[in-house]
């Protein structure tokens, strides 16, 4: 009996134990689940991230290049120009004059083949010409190797799409090597076009480099003293909480709302300003100094009571020990911070088409107040082309603006890196 | 007289005193060695220089705006302007060319008309040039002078260029609130003469959004329903991106604080904040190229043949993608700011890490979980690029994910960015959608900082 009891207890506990065991084992597994359920989310933003970044890099390469048709070019004795000539201002009118582009022409004609020269981009001369008034003494070379741009519909034909008719010529060129895709530096020199072969990203980049000067003269002293303001001396009143509840929803407002107001209030003031750097800088330095005096507030934050009570204790005055010790103690924090908000500005796109910098521009702006474009504008403007001979250009200037937000942020993380103290 | 030279002179005047205060003050004390100076050197140096600089700058400034109105009726008080048109685009582009050939920035006038006015103005330009800079100058002088004749040994110099150091902290501060200010007011300005065209209720409650830009006479203000556009907003916004953000950012923030080691964290937040900080053209022009043609394909492969290319999908899933990284960011500092007895009580009961993640840690980081929605929603509907490159223009009231849906921002942009004029009706709509923008994120971030604050009070 007595045996009976306890080896019925002992199957009891046993088979206890092992629903305890598979309850356990269940839980586990739920757990693993769990973690495998994180690891997926964060590897999904990862995969994310590299794929747009490794499409972007694959597709902006080919937008580096352009299809560029290859022959030699006769030169010695069939040009009647003074070499001093090309010394003086616009060589390129002077050799025109002296009818080099009939000379690329034939040159085409010949080395290309029949209607050689139709395939060339309008004014491919002009890369001669810069070559030669680069370097005169090319003029005595019998014959210089030219690679110079061809046309949208032959780079199309290339790609294997455009017109049927050009297809077979382009294979032919390609097959003989008289048709390649070259490495285009000029893609770094030239502006705004209406041809994919000839389009360049400089334009775009001097108006956002400008535009970003703007910002950050504006932006950053307004920032950094507001910040000072706020966090060392603003008394406890319903003023200085307005300001702060202002400066808290500033940087929570839509960047189009900031758009809204450049149109209803800068360009009213300045009607002749439409589309230029100035207008756009004093927008989007509304929209970063906000930011700048959140991450100033926090940077100042951070430096400790001590310091302060040291330097009151020696005598000197309020505007003293801020000037003189807090702010050199915080600038590191306060870049860090100005450089990640000029970052966000130099991505954002929508105020910028709110106040008309949306135009065709085809020349690097002048000053602070000719026509522009900035970069993320530049990238919408032609993503919305329907040349497909856009779409690598299209990453292609994706990538520029990429590779300058990347230094950007690496700078900002240097400077925190390298600077910032830790009490 | 370009402002440039207008700023350096007043800059080197400015200069000049500084220079000149700062060796005088040093005379007070080398004259009489017993001498205390109330104030350093430097701080009467700096009283004179305020003193120089910003009369100088302030009248420069006034001079730069009201200036060109005076050149102008100089010239049209001459003669030659008599032969002008009245009024009309013919008359200012005359005046254009006149002006920029008298200022040397172009060699020829396009009208013979405006050949005339090219003396008067080079007349004008002169004089009004030679008056503002030695105004400019004599303004300059004078308040140098002043703040010159009034250094002493015990001049409280050092009081009063703090007391001007202030005043510019206190006007730096005061931006913020003018820029709120010029916010609420230019939308608020703008969307009472919307309304004065077309009702609120139209708008607010109408089903139909097809306003035409070129349309002349009287307003149809059926046109303006903006249902289908706040409709469209949310369901991309905060329906089909937030079934992507929530999810994977809540995995993403429990995953890096709870389970992943500090070296896997060290290399994925950085990772996370490249994410963020794409700009949202290249998210935009990803969702076009990319995922737009994929969803479509996708679609018509289900049998959906109504799905076009500028879908609502499309657009929400990419928004949901750039969203992930700010509400990681947001659950990450909820999880966090929930004190570590919780976890630790939880985890010593026997739970495991998934029962403490789950019944503990998401229950009380909850309202700051909340909060941080809220913001992303807030920034979701506020996104713009995405939207006008991916969702496509037509304003469909549908719950169909793959059909073309259009968002307030998207038709802000559309409305402003084309040909019609300032004072059309669906011009200023943009503005009334911009205010109900305005209004509905701002209330959302006051709501949930409210919430974030309180809840941060109640574990400290």
């Amino acid at each position: 009996m007595d045996t009976l009891t306890s080896s019925s207890a002992d199957t009891l506990a046993a088979q206890r134990r092992a629903r305890m065991a598979a309850r356990l084992a269940r839980r586990h597994s739920g757990d693993r689940l769990f973690k495998l359920a994180g690891l997926s989310a964060v590897a999904f933003s990862a995969l994310i991230l590299v794929f747009l970044l490794v499409s972007m890099a694959s597709s902006g390469f080919a937008g580096f290049q352009r299809s560029e048709l290859r022959f030699d070019l006769p030169l010695r004795g069939q040009l009647s120009i003074d070499r001093d000539r090309l010394a003086q201002p616009d060589p390129a009118g002077a050799l025109e004059l002296a009818g080099l582009p009939a000379m690329v022409d034939a040159a085409a004609e010949k080395g290309l083949g029949e209607g050689g020269s139709a395939l060339l981009a309008d004014g491919a001369w002009r890369d001669v010409a810069a070559r030669l008034a680069a370097k005169p003494a090319l003029l005595d070379n019998t014959s210089i190797a030219v690679s110079l741009p061809a046309t949208d519909e032959l780079a199309a034909a290339q790609r294997g799409d455009g017109h049927e008719a050009l297809q077979p010529a382009a294979k032919r060129l390609v097959a003989q090597g008289k048709l390649v895709r070259a490495f285009d530096w000029g893609f770094l020199a030239r502006s705004d076009a209406t041809s994919p072969q000839a389009v360049g990203i400089w334009g775009a980049l001097k108006g956002s480099i400008m535009t970003m000067l703007v910002t950050l003269v504006l932006a950053f002293p307004v920032g950094v003293l507001a910040a000072l303001y706020l966090e060392e001396y603003a008394p406890r009143n319903r003023w200085t909480d307005l300001i702060e509840i202002s400066i808290n929803n500033l940087a929570a407002v839509p960047s189009i709302i900031f758009g809204l107001l450049g149109l209803a209030v800068f360009l009213a003031i300045f009607p002749h300003y439409r589309s230029a750097p100035l207008i756009g800088g004093m927008t989007l330095a509304l929209m970063t100094m906000p930011v700048i005096v959140i991450s100033g507030r926090n940077a100042i934050k951070a430096v400790p009571p001590s310091i302060r009570d040291a330097a009151l204790a020696m005598g000197a005055s309020p505007v003293q020990v801020v000037f003189h010790h807090v702010l050199p103690l915080a600038l590191p924090g306060i870049l860090t911070g100005t450089i990640i908000g000029m970052a966000r500005a130099l991505g954002e796109t929508a105020p910028l088409l709110m106040i008309g910098m949306r135009a065709f521009v085809a020349s690097p702006p002048g000053d602070l107040t000719s026509p522009s474009t900035v970069l993320p504008v530049q990238i919408f403007l032609w993503s919305d082309e329907i040349d497909r001979g856009f779409i690598q250009r299209t990453s292609a200037a994706i990538v520029v603006l990429l590779v300058f937000l990347l230094l950007m942020n690496g700078l900002a993380i240097y400077l925190r890196n390298r600077f910032e103290k830790r009490w | 007289m370009s402002p440039a030279i207008l700023l350096l002179l007043a800059f080197g005047l400015g200069l000049v005193g500084w220079l000149a205060a700062r060796s005088r003050a040093w005379a007070f004390r080398r004259r009489d060695p017993n001498a205390r100076l109330h104030s350093l050197p430097g701080f009467h140096a700096w009283y004179v220089a305020l003193w120089i600089a910003v009369p100088a700058l302030v009248f420069a400034l006034v001079w730069n705006a009201v200036s060109p109105a005076l050149i102008t009726a100089h010239v049209l008080a001459d003669p030659a302007a008599a032969a002008l048109p009245g009024f009309g685009f013919e008359r200012e582009a005359m005046l254009a060319q006149a002006r920029a050939v008298a200022e040397g920035k172009a060699f020829g006038v396009f009208m013979p008309e405006a050949e005339g006015l090219i003396a008067p103005y080079r007349v004008a330009l002169t004089r009004y040039e030679s008056i503002g800079l030695v105004v400019t100058i004599l303004v300059a002088l004078a308040g140098g002078a002043f703040a010159f004749l009034r250094l002493k040994p015990n001049f409280t110099a050092r009081t009063r260029v703090e007391r001007a150091v202030m005043g510019l902290l206190l006007l730096a501060s005061l931006v913020a609130i003018l820029t709120t200010a010029g916010i609420i007011v230019s939308l608020v300005f703008e969307t009472v003469r919307f309304f004065g065209m077309v009702s609120p209720l139209d708008f607010l409650f109408g089903t139909h959004w097809a306003p035409d830009p070129m349309s002349t006479g009287a307003v149809d203000g059926k046109q303006f329903g903006a249902i289908p556009l706040f409709w469209g907003t949310i369901y991309i916004g905060a329906i089909i991106a937030m079934i992507v953000a929530i999810p994977l950012g809540l995995m993403s923030a429990i995953f890096l604080t709870q389970y992943a080691s500090s070296t896997v964290r060290k290399v994925i937040k950085p990772l996370l904040e490249i994410l963020a900080g794409v700009p949202t053209v290249v998210y935009g022009y990803f969702a076009a190229l990319t995922v737009a043609p994929a969803v479509r394909d996708f679609a018509q492969g289900l049998g959906i043949s109504s799905a076009s290319t500028e879908s609502a999908v499309a657009a929400g899933l990419v928004m949901g993608v750039m969203i992930i990284p700010f509400v990681s960011s947001m659950a990450d500092d909820s999880i966090a700011a929930v004190p570590g007895s919780l976890r630790d009580g939880s985890l010593a009961m026997g739970a495991t890490r998934a029962e403490t993640i789950r019944k503990v840690l998401v229950p009380a980081a909850l309202p700051g979980i909340v909060a941080g929605v809220m913001l992303a929603v807030s920034r979701a509907i506020g996104e713009t690029m995405i939207v006008v490159m991916a969702a496509g223009a037509s304003a469909n009231l549908t719950a169909n994910p793959f059909q073309s849906m259009t968002t307030v921002t998207f038709q802000i942009v559309a409305m402003l960015t084309g040909e019609g004029s300032f004072d059309h009706p669906a011009t200023l709509s943009a503005f009334a959608l911009g205010m109900v923008l305005f209004l509905v994120t701002l209330a959302l971030n006051f709501i949930a900082l409210r919430v974030v604050k309180r809840y941060r009070e109640a574990y400290e």
